[in-house]
């Protein structure tokens, strides 16, 4: 079996008004070395896969189809095989 | 004059779906019907109208599972040989998600959840959705939503623009097309978009909340006439 841990985040060239905001409470607590933050999902999911392979190319379907809108999303995932016992 | 048949799709989480029907069967006088989203058939409806709401808890995004109940097959194939379907607030966004209209909803510009009257201009009369009233009518009709922050590329806005397919946008009183009069920041204040077909088209306002003057204003029932009167003619 394999897990997929999947990051969901706006595109660069969209606006993220909820990233602007708590960049804002960043730095009215005074570290206003903090920029660019950006606000965005975590998905996981484990998978029934005998390969590595098999299981990222499910990963990549799951994301493009339905997990992430490319108008205005991208996405990136990390699959690894969990022991079973 | 038949009746004309309007369908009203309900998914779980759709909360508009009476006040649609409502407009339609005991406003504009017509024949309304609920389909269930599970159902595999649209029956014998003349238009479809996906109403607003929360579909599906607006989990992952809005719109987004809505697309894949088991109607939406139908709704797709009904468009595709020209069947009338109009998508409000939750509806398009389901329109979107579905690929039936391009682009997509950001969450308003304000964060902030929108539920007030606005203005709209209308900004092409020449379709089935819009025959009853002129370009340059502004229309009072209330919005209510946390996402209809209509976002494109600009080869879709500009080519949206080139095809008339920007069906309203948000106005001030007077008309004006300005920021100020921008409930969500919308690009272009776009406020309601048409296929290039001209059969499907989705609108953040609710024209079925304003089909009564003691709702605060009618402006809305000149969207299910239009529909109507594009029956009648076809």
């Amino acid at each position: 079996m394999y897990h997929s841990n999947i990051a969901i985040t706006l595109r660069k060239s969209i606006l993220d008004p909820q990233g602007k905001a708590v960049e804002h409470a960043i730095h009215s607590l005074g570290l206003t070395s903090v920029h660019d933050v950006r606000i965005g999902k975590r998905i996981e999911l484990s998978i029934d896969s005998s390969t590595k392979e098999e299981a990222e190319q499910i990963t990549e379907q799951v994301c493009k189809k339905l997990l992430a809108n490319p108008v205005m999303e991208d996405y990136s995932f990390i699959v690894e095989k969990i022991e079973q016992g | 004059m038949s009746k004309t048949k309007f369908g009203i799709v309900v998914f779980p989480g759709s909360n508009c779906d009476h006040d649609a029907y409502r407009a339609a069967k005991h406003i504009m006088g017509q024949e309304a019907h609920y389909i269930w989203h599970k159902d595999s058939s649209i029956g014998d409806a003349d238009v479809i109208i996906l109403p607003g709401g929360f579909s599906y808890g607006d989990y992952l995004r809005t719109g987004a599972i809505a697309r894949f109940s088991p109607v939406m097959k139908e709704v797709v194939r009904f468009a595709k040989n020209g069947g009338t379907v109009i998508g409000i607030c939750n509806g398009f966004q389901i329109l979107l998600e579905a690929g039936m209209l391009p682009g997509v909803m950001l969450r308003n510009s304000s964060l902030k959840f929108v539920c007030k009257f606005i203005q709209l201009k209308v900004e092409n009369a020449e379709t089935r959705f819009t025959s009853e009233c002129e370009v340059g009518d502004v229309l009072r009709i209330p919005v209510a939503h946390g996402d209809g922050n209509y976002f494109a590329s600009r080869e879709i806005i500009d080519s949206l623009q080139e095809h008339g397919q920007i069906v309203f946008r948000y106005c001030s009183r007077a008309g004006d097309i300005d920021d100020v009069s921008n409930p969500n920041g919308s690009l272009s204040n776009i406020a309601g978009i048409i296929n290039k077909e001209g059969n499907v088209m989705g609108m953040m306002p609710h024209p079925e909340r304003a089909v009564d003057l003691s709702l605060g204003s009618a402006d809305g029932k000149k969207i299910f006439q239009s529909m109507i009167e594009s029956l009648v003619l076809s």
